[in-house]
């Protein structure tokens, strides 16, 4: 996941890329012609100072390699945002990115 | 066949113990709108998720999309409003096999303004639905896939 928080005019916004193959369930194997099982992101959050800011659900018609941005009132520069998704199949992940 | 004392405090102990590893991924995504995000049909998410299927169209919604879109698996849009105490921002797109494709809560201090990349199956609709002070505002703007992306 590659994050970027920015602070300007007391403002922090947020721009990341989370790399996750975002299967739908719907998609074939070419060779084998079996379906590709769903893979999906499911919730992604950010927190700051220990309160949520983002909160996103997700279904499966979100592009592969999900894009996000989003801005929030506050912040300051050299504090962290911390980011986490949890998909379908259980796997979770957790960034944390300093503002800058 | 008889069942000991000890042999079932076993199954008992055993049981227990895979239906709490069984239920405890349940738990970590109650949250999650399983109902609304796997309906097919676009009212059938509307009522899944709000409880109703009654929307106000609203011009207080900007909501950026292509009018074109040479690929389908990525398609930036952004949805912005100066509505007051704005609580989510979905975005429903009509034809794809589930039509809720995000749903994001927006807390206070948090601007109204996101961005994100969207799949479309195909030619479709795309709707904004923002729930602001328990009312349903909509936008909505129509986004034409070309097949092969030699546009079109």
């Amino acid at each position: 996941m590659k994050v970027k928080a920015k602070f300007k005019n007391n403002i922090t916004s947020v721009r990341l890329l989370a790399k996750h193959p975002m299967e739908t369930g719907r998609r074939k194997n070419k060779e084998t012609g079996e379906l590709i099982p769903a893979k999906y992101i499911q919730e992604l959050s950010c927190e700051h100072n220990g309160k949520v800011v983002f909160l996103a659900q997700l279904g499966t018609s979100v592009s592969k390699h999900p894009y996000f941005a989003f801005a929030f009132n506050g912040g300051e520069k050299g504090q962290t945002v911390q980011l986490r998704w949890n998909d379908n199949t259980g796997d979770v992940k957790k960034v944390d990115a300093t503002i800058k | 066949m008889y069942i000991t004392r000890r042999k079932f405090l076993n199954i008992l102990t055993v049981s227990t113990a895979a239906c709490a590893t069984l239920l405890a991924p349940i738990t970590t995504w109650a949250a999650w709108a399983s109902k609304a995000f796997n309906a097919t049909k676009l009212d059938d998410a509307y009522q899944n998720l709000f409880g109703t299927t009654t929307l106000t169209a609203s011009d207080k919604i900007v909501l950026k999309l292509p009018k074109i879109a040479e690929n389908g698996g990525a398609v930036p849009v952004s949805v912005k409003t100066d509505l007051d105490s704005v609580e989510t921002i979905n975005i429903f797109v009509k034809d794809n096999p589930n039509p809720l494709t995000a749903s994001f809560h927006i807390p206070e201090g948090t601007i109204a303004d996101i961005s994100t990349r969207i799949r479309l199956a195909q030619t479709s609709t795309v709707t904004a639905v923002i729930n602001a002070g328990g009312k349903l505002h909509s936008a909505s703007q129509e986004v034409k896939v070309t097949i092969g992306g030699c546009g079109g």
